[in-house]
C-alpha cells in the first residue's frame, strides 16, 4: 500500500518541472542580455560586445563575477533571515510556473503527456497567491540588512505591491466573469476556438499590465531601489550571488509575469489563424510552444523598451495611480462587464 | 501508510511547532514568520481535503495580505524583546485563564460533535472545489453571505473615516 503511485507520472513530472525550471533561468539569464542590448540601442551604443560573438557569453561572464565575489553578511543582520530574503525571492518567482499550461497535449511511449506541470482548477488564483508571496522575500532580506535603505526599500516595495495587487485582481475578476473559469488551460482552450480575451477585456489587460510592472519592481516602478534616494534600496547590503539571486528573480519574474499575460490576454499556445486538430499533434504541441515563447518575447521587450523610455516616478504619484486611478477603473470595468456578462446571459433583452 | 497520511503527519507536526514558536520566540519579526508557516500548513491541509479554493484564498488573504501588513508595521516600530513593556502580573494571569478556557470550549466542541469522530474523505470530498462551494454559498447562504459583505464594507468604509480623521487634525496643527 505504502507509495502505491504512477511511476511514469512521477518521472514525467519531474522531467517537466526541471526543463521549467532550467528554461526560466536561462531565459531569465539572457533577458539580462537583452536588456542590456536593447537599452544600448534606445541609447545609441553598441552594449555588450567582447564575451563571444556579439557578447553572447556576456550573461554567463556576469554569473561567474558575481559568484566569485566576496560574500560579506554585515554583523548586526539576523543571519538567517538574510540568507532566507533571496532565497524566497527566487523560489516565489520560479514556483508560478507550475500552473502554466505550456503547450498541447502531447503523445509519447503511448502515453498522453500534459505540458502542464499541475491543472489545479483554482490555477489563476494560484498564479496570484504566488505573486503576493513574492514581497516576503524583499521585505525580509530589507529588514535584516539592518540598514535604514534597506528597510525603506523593503517597506516601500511591500506597499506598493500590496496597492498594485488589489487592481490586479479587480482586473482579474472582470476576465473571470468572460471567461467563466479559473483553470488555466481552459482559458487557453476557450480562446483556441473562440477569440483572444484581450479582445473581450482591452481595459483589464491594460489595467494588469500596469500592474505587472509594479509587481514586478520594475521601472517606472521601481520604488524599492531608488538609487539616487535609497542607494540600493532593499539590497544595499547584499553581495555576491545573494545579490545576484534578487537580481536574477526579478527577470525571473518578468518572464513569468509576461508568459502569464500571454496565456490570460493572448491566447497562451494558441497559433492565431490555424486549427490545430488538422495536424500532427506532437508537431503542433512544437509550434504552440514556439508561439507562446514569441509572444513572451514581446512582452519582455516592451517591460524593457517602457524601462528605457519611461523615468520613475515619485513615490506619491505611485500611490495616487494605484489608488486614484487604477482602482476605480478596474471596478467600473468589472462592474461593465458584470453587466454586459448578464445581459448576454438574457440574450441582449433587459 | 499512504502518502495522504505521511503528508498529514508531515503537515500536523509542522503545524504546531511553528504554532508553538509563534508564541515562543522573543522576536516579533520571527513570530510572524512562524505564523505565515502555520498558514501554509493549514493551506497543506485544505489541499488534502480537495478544498483547492480555500487553500489558495487561505494564502491569498492570511499570507498574502494580512500578515504582509503585520510584517509591515512590526518593522517599522522596530518593535524587539527589550523595547517591550513590562508586563503586569494579573494580565499574564487573566490572559492564562482566558486562553485556557477558550482551549477547553474548542475541546469540548470538538469531542462533542458528531462529524469530527467520522475519519475524514482525503482527497476524494468536493465540497471544497470552488462550483460547489459557490453553489452553496449563492444558493442556501445568500443572506448570510450578503450580511457579511455588507459587515465588511462598513469595515472598510470605518477604516477610511479613521484614516481621514487623522489627516484633518494634522492639517489643522
Amino acid at each position: 500500500m505504502l507509495l502505491a503511485i504512477d511511476w511514469f507520472l512521477i518521472v514525467e513530472k519531474l522531467v517537466l518541472i526541471v526543463i521549467v525550471v532550467m528554461a526560466s533561468l536561462l531565459i531569465a539569464m539572457y533577458a539580462t542580455y537583452g536588456e542590456r542590448k536593447i537599452a544600448a540601442v534606445l541609447q545609441d551604443r553598441r552594449g555588450p560586445n567582447r564575451a563571444g560573438p556579439f557578447g553572447i557569453l556576456q550573461p554567463v561572464a556576469d554569473g561567474l563575477k558575481l559568484f566569485f565575489k566576496e560574500e560579506i553578511i554585515p554583523n548586526f543582520s539576523s543571519k538567517f533571515l538574510f540568507i532566507l530574503g533571496p532565497s524566497l525571492a527566487m523560489l516565489t518567482a520560479i514556483m508560478t510556473g507550475a500552473v502554466v499550461p505550456w503547450g498541447h497535449t502531447i503523445h509519447f511511449f503511448d502515453r498522453d503527456i500534459s505540458l502542464q506541470i499541475a491543472d489545479v482548477n483554482v490555477g489563476m488564483l494560484y498564479v496570484f497567491a504566488v505573486v503576493s508571496m513574492g514581497v516576503y522575500g524583499i521585505m525580509i532580506g530589507g529588514w535584516a540588512s539592518n540598514n535604514k535603505y534597506s528597510l525603506m526599500g523593503g517597506l516601500r516595495a511591500a506597499s506598493q505591491i500590496i496597492s498594485y495587487e488589489l487592481p490586479m485582481g479587480i482586473s482579474l475578476i472582470a476576465l473571470l466573469m468572460v471567461t467563466g473559469t479559473l483553470s488555466l488551460k481552459e482559458m487557453v482552450v476557450q480562446q483556441q476556438t473562440g477569440y483572444w480575451n484581450i479582445i473581450y477585456q482591452p481595459l483589464g489587460f491594460l489595467i494588469f499590465l500596469i500592474c505587472a510592472f509594479a509587481e514586478c519592481n520594475r521601472t517606472p516602478f521601481d520604488l524599492a531601489e531608488a538609487e539616487n534616494e535609497l542607494i540600493g534600496g532593499y539590497h544595499t547590503e547584499y553581495s555576491s550571488m545573494k545579490l545576484g539571486f534578487y537580481l536574477f528573480s526579478e527577470y525571473i519574474n518578468m518572464f513569468v509575469s509576461s508568459v502569464i499575460m500571454a496565456t490570460l490576454f493572448f491566447g497562451g499556445y494558441d497559433i492565431p489563424f490555424i486549427n490545430e486538430a488538422d495536424y500532427n499533434q506532437n508537431w503542433m504541441a512544437l509550434f504552440g510552444i514556439m508561439m507562446l515563447m514569441t509572444k513572451v518575447v514581446c512582452f519582455i521587450f516592451l517591460f524593457m523598451w517602457v524601462r528605457w523610455t519611461i523615468p520613475r516616478f515619485r513615490y506619491d504619484q505611485l500611490m495616487n495611480l494605484g489608488w486614484r486611478i487604477l482602482i476605480p477603473l478596474a471596478l467600473v470595468n468589472m462592474l461593465v462587464t458584470g453587466g454586459l456578462v448578464l445581459l448576454k446571459q438574457n440574450h441582449w433583452h433587459f | 501508510m499512504s502518502i495522504t497520511e505521511i503528508l498529514f503527519w508531515v503537515l500536523s507536526v509542522l503545524a504546531l511547532v511553528s504554532a508553538i514558536m509563534v508564541v515562543a520566540s522573543k522576536n516579533p519579526v520571527h513570530s510572524i514568520l512562524f505564523l505565515i508557516v502555520v498558514f501554509f500548513t493549514i493551506s497543506g491541509h485544505y489541499i488534502l481535503l480537495n478544498a483547492q479554493f480555500l487553500a489558495i484564498v487561505n494564502i491569498i488573504v492570511y499570507a498574502g495580505a494580512i500578515m504582509v501588513l503585520f510584517l509591515f508595521v512590526v518593522m517599522l516600530m522596530n518593535l524587539n524583546a527589550e523595547s517591550e513593556p513590562k508586563k503586569n502580573r494579573l494580565l499574564q494571569f487573566a490572559g492564562l485563564i482566558s486562553g485556557g478556557c477558550l482551549f477547553l470550549v474548542l475541546i469540548s466542541a470538538i469531542a462533542k460533535s458528531t462529524t469530527a469522530n467520522n475519519v475524514m474523505q482525503l482527497g476524494s470530498g468536493n465540497s471544497g472545489l470552488i462550483k460547489n462551494l459557490g453553489m452553496v454559498l449563492f444558493n442556501d447562504y445568500v443572506i448570510p453571505f450578503e450580511i457579511s459583505s455588507v459587515l465588511f464594507l462598513s469595515a472598510m468604509i470605518g477604516a477610511v473615516v479613521i484614516g481621514k480623521k487623522e489627516k484633518a487634525a494634522q492639517d489643522g496643527n
